[in-house]
């Protein structure tokens, strides 16, 4: 198996490499870093699989002469998931990338970009194989900071700087928080090797855990985007290049679901008081709510979709925190339930989510603008792409029998088990978080049926809309692979259940595959066949036949299936491409009954003609939602430190004698100390 | 299996003949409460027998979604009615999901609905597809948390082994007030999601008053015929639904002749009966205004999770 991972390093340091070295034309370099990336995704799905499947976790150590910094390696099942998850995703946007980056030609290096993205892969590898804190890091902060100059390949903009510029500084400071409780691991445990992490010498003190969960909490709920810590999300997930975004959005972020898990019930051992479980529930139904709404409102197609992942890592929290809770109470099995949907969920989303990334970056690229109102008719001329997308719509709204609908409903059961935890506060909160995940799906189909709707359907609203062409082969075929996973990985759980159970049954120490299969594995039954059942494989055959039964009966009742064509009725009136609902326009009840939560101001100025008020000559409408978090949390805080930096000018009086006697100081001072 | 192939054929061959009769006898009740005679119980039978065989007029704007759409929501519809038991408590297709499945299925159906809705390019299409997705998105919170106070007593949330627990006194209710509740809650959510007064008035005429007619505006012939046939089958969705959980009276227990035929005939009193009192509701209430729709199933949420809180409360 370390073969594999060699060959998975050696493809991306190649697509990093070549890229440069190779003459030629501009199409064999992005041919090239993209041939590499999947021959390194393509390993990277095999060490997956086979670290899924073995019983021992294989480990590798490279020696480096740098202190502390050992370079090993582990591949236990947890890791071996996400290594599987990052490398379907992955190779897909490499396919992709292969004719999107046509894109950027003459405009920006495909070179460095293939560049780019393949190192950018390599680290995110390197962060989920990591068996040493420091090493983690390393490639923790190298992937961040890939992504920050991924994310600001259009850096003209300055719209794209500011995004950037947001992202990198939250990301440092959920790093930092990152830092921090590794170090206070690394005290107790005398090295900084996981391995030590998960046995210290000697057991952290309570006061010290408690400190490592909330900086564990905030600083991988930065990457995460957990609600409030999301704020960068929306602006940093669109602006960069779409395949980019998709691997942003689909797994990157899936990065910090992976060290919650580890640190939680790999290093903690699954030992925690409820309350923990709790918070990161509270945190999941907050984030899940508010990202579905926010993305409601959101007319820009690919931060729509950035506030989804925000909605989805939520729904993913959901199950950690279920996990929890009921692993506080012993209730192993329920854990392993909640762990499982949380993991299902997980790739889940990144299959469909960057579906639908690659699908706006096909928008994108027919349309050349980013606005769902200038969209429109779409199905029409791009039928692939438009095919894609209501998939990765269907899923992402969890809808029978795509894959979204069966990670949700697991999550569901294990939230409705909640009648076994003894205490009657945790009974009615986890029916309420179910009830708050219902509220979150249901308004994701709202949300999905209005960008579907809207691009897709009906009239083209813009010149570009009318104007747009199919998109080449290379990039239907990185839709095509996410779109047949998003089906089968609905259609067929029993494949998918037994090696998430690998995954969680070291971290709950149960395997509860026998518990959740029934008849023979064509049903889903947690935890036994009364409480509940579920048959995708059933329930499509059912959907087919039963929708053939009514072309049947059409047949059978009405005879020849014949239709004529006509105009859309329009009371008289010819219908423009004007007179069309648009996407403001659908989502306005919704704005207007959770006004509370969006505090809309809506300015509307009429001109009249000076003759008569019946006239209006023009008119100019404005629509602004509050940016809450912005306002009240984020503003107040650069202000406070903006201030702080003011005061902090005094000693800063740009004298080098002056530095150089504040430098003695310091280090006087820290010779005493350490006396 | 060959038993459980018929009894899923049986099944469907029920739901599909009684939801139109459930249609007709609401109209007929309304019509007799507002001094009129009302056409026949029997007039949707006609109906659909009609527009079968009128050829489709389809608009030059719509895609293939358009014309999919139909399929798509009579097909799930009616896989949703086979989760649901009528007259025999032991529905074969059981295993094939519980209630969220039956919930996410008529979701299908809603999502086809509201994009077909979009796919004219006319306003009121527009208009009923927003306004659907509003009444979907508060009604599915309420419907969820209304089952599962009912799923706690039982110990299931499957609801053909609820009602069959509940038939064979398995899951003797102490205290009959949280699923009182949750029945009022149920109702409350059944009226929204077929579309009745005071939610939505299917027999408008007006389209700006209307939502579910709304998006069927640009639909004629077959697709029509399906749409209407499907939108009575999530009526009787819904009716078997209630009838059979709070009021497991007569159902087939057993898979004997009599026992099935017995079970028939309630549930055609029971659906019956209470399509009566739907009809009775009708004349009684005027339609809400959209915006108080909200104050309305927010009660059914609240009544829900009071049904919920009373049952731990009564347990502890």
């Amino acid at each position: 198996m370390l073969n594999l991972v060699w060959l998975l390093l050696g493809g991306y340091v190649a697509g990093i490499v070549l890229p440069f070295c190779l003459p030629g034309r501009p199409e064999s370099r992005r041919l090239t870093s993209s041939v590499a990336a999947i021959v390194a995704t393509s390993a990277g799905i095999v060490l997956g699989i086979l670290g899924l499947t073995s019983s021992e976790p294989v480990t590798g150590t490279l020696a480096s002469t740098i202190p502390l910094l050992t370079l090993s390696i582990r591949v236990d099942p947890l890791a071996a998931f996400f290594v599987f998850t990052i490398s379907v995703v992955a190779l897909a946007a490499s396919v992709y990338a292969i004719g999107y980056l046509q894109h950027f030609e003459g405009y920006a290096s495909t070179a460095k970009l293939g560049a780019l993205f393949n190192a950018y892969l390599l680290c995110m590898t390197l962060v989920i194989l990591a068996d040493n804190a420091f090493f983690f890091l390393l490639a923790w902060e190298l992937m961040s900071l890939l992504s920050y100059f991924l994310v600001v390949t259009e850096h003209e903009k300055a719209e794209v700087r500011y995004a950037g510029l947001f992202y990198l500084i939250m990301t440092h400071v959920g790093t930092a928080f990152i830092v921090m409780a590794f170090l206070i691991f690394f005290q107790t445990a005398g090295s900084f090797s996981f391995e030590a992490f998960r046995h210290p010498e000697q057991p952290l003190p309570e006061g010290m855990r408690t400190l490592v969960f909330l900086m564990i909490l905030l600083g991988f709920g930065t990457k995460a985007g957990i609600v409030p810590l999301h704020v960068w999300l929306p602006y940093a997930h669109p602006v960069a290049p779409s395949h980019v975004s998709a691997v942003m959005s689909g797994v990157m972020i899936k990065t910090a679901i992976y060290g919650l898990i580890r640190v939680y019930f790999d290093f903690f051992g699954g030992q925690f008081p409820w309350w923990w479980g709790f918070t990161v529930l509270f945190l999941g139904a907050t984030s899940s709510l508010l990202g579905v709404m926010y993305a409601l409102m959101e007319h820009d197609l690919k931060r729509l979709l950035a506030f989804h992942s925000v909605e989805n890592i939520g729904i993913i929290l959901l199950g950690i925190g279920a996990g929890m809770i009921f692993q506080s109470y012993g209730l192993k099995e329920l854990a392993a339930l909640g762990l499982l949907a949380a993991l299902y969920h997980t790739i889940n989303h990144a299959l469909f989510k960057a579906l639908l990334f690659l699908g706006a970056g096909s928008l994108l690229y027919a349309t050349q603008t980013r606005n769902l109102e200038e969209y429109g008719g779409l199905l029409r001329r791009m039928p692939w792409t438009g095919s894609f997308f209501l998939i990765g719509a269907v899923s992402i709204s969890a809808l029978p029998p795509t894959n979204g609908f069966v990670s949700e409903w697991l999550l569901f059961q294990s939230l409705f088990l909640s009648f076994q935890i003894p205490t009657v506060f945790l009974k009615l909160m986890l029916p309420i978080a179910a009830a708050i995940l219902a509220l979150t799906s249901v308004l994701a189909l709202a949300c999905f049926a209005k960008a579907f709707g809207i691009a897709f359907l009906a009239r083209p609203r813009s010149m570009h809309a009318r104007r747009a062409e199919e998109v080449p082969a290379p990039m239907r075929i990185g839709m095509g692979i996410l779109a047949t996973l998003c089906v089968a990985l609905g259609i067929v759980p029993m494949v998918v259940v037994p090696l998430l159970d690998r995954v969680v049954a070291p971290l709950a120490e149960i395997s509860i595959t026998s518990k959740v299969m029934a008849i023979d594995g064509w049903a889903l039954a947690p935890v036994n066949v009364e409480f509940s059942s579920l048959s995708t494989p059933a329930l499509a055959l059912s959907l087919v036949a039963l929708a053939m039964l009514g072309l049947g009966l059409a047949v059978a009742l009405g005879g020849r299936l014949t239709t004529r064509h006509s105009k859309t009725w329009g009371c008289g009136i010819n219908l423009t491409a004007h007179m069309q609902y648009t996407a403001t326009g659908f989502v306005q009840p919704i704005k207007r009954v959770f006004s509370t939560i969006y505090q809309p101001t809506v300015k509307l100025e009429t001109e009249f003609l000076h003759e008569s008020r019946y006239f209006a000559k023009r008119r100019h409408f404005e629509f602004h939602i509050e940016p809450i978090f912005e306002k009240y949390l984020y503003d107040p805080l650069l202000a406070f430190f903006a201030t702080l930096a003011d005061r902090l000018k005094i000693i800063q009086a740009g004298s080098l004698h002056l530095y150089l006697t504040y430098m003695f100081v310091a280090l006087i001072v820290l010779l005493l100390l350490a006396v | 299996m060959f038993l459980a192939i018929m009894l899923i054929v049986a099944q469907t061959a029920v739901l599909l003949a009684i939801s139109p009769f459930l249609v007709g006898l609401i109209r007929k009740v309304k019509a007799r409460l507002q001094l009129r005679r009302g056409a026949s119980v029997l007039q949707p039978y006609a109906d659909l027998a009609k527009l079968f065989q009128k050829q489709p007029l389809l608009s030059t704007t719509t895609s293939w979604i358009f014309t999919a759409t139909p399929y798509i929501v009579f097909g799930s519809t009616l896989t949703a009615g086979l989760l649901v038991p009528t007259f025999t408590s032991q529905t074969p297709m059981n295993f094939a999901g519980n209630i969220i499945a039956l919930v996410y299925l008529l979701a299908l159906g809603t999502f086809f609905l509201i994009l077909a809705g979009l796919d004219t390019g006319s306003v009121f299409g527009g208009m009923g597809s927003s306004r659907e997705a509003i009444v979907a998105s508060l009604a599915e919170p309420a419907m969820i948390l209304a089952i599962f106070a009912i799923a706690l007593t039982n110990g299931s949330t499957n609801v053909s082994t609820i009602v069959h627990k509940t038939a064979l006194l398995e899951g003797i209710v102490t205290d009959p007030s949280p699923h009182l509740m949750a029945l009022a809650a149920l109702f409350i959510v059944a009226l929204a999601e077929t579309g009745r007064v005071p939610v939505d008035n299917p027999a408008t005429h007006l389209e700006l008053t209307m939502i579910h007619e709304a998006m069927l505006l640009e639909y004629s012939g077959r697709y029509l015929a399906l749409l209407e046939w499907a939108a009575g089958l999530k009526l009787a969705v819904f009716l078997s639904l209630i009838a059979n959980v709070f009021a497991p009276w007569g159902i087939a227990t057993t898979v004997t002749p009599s026992a099935m035929g017995i079970g028939l005939l309630a549930y055609i009193v029971k659906t019956a009966a209470l399509a009566i009192f739907i009809g009775v509701i009708e004349c009684m209430f005027a339609k809400l205004r959209l915006f108080r729709v909200t104050d309305l199933l927010g009660v059914a949420f609240i009544l829900a999770l009071l049904g919920l809180l009373f049952f731990y409360i009564l347990r502890s």
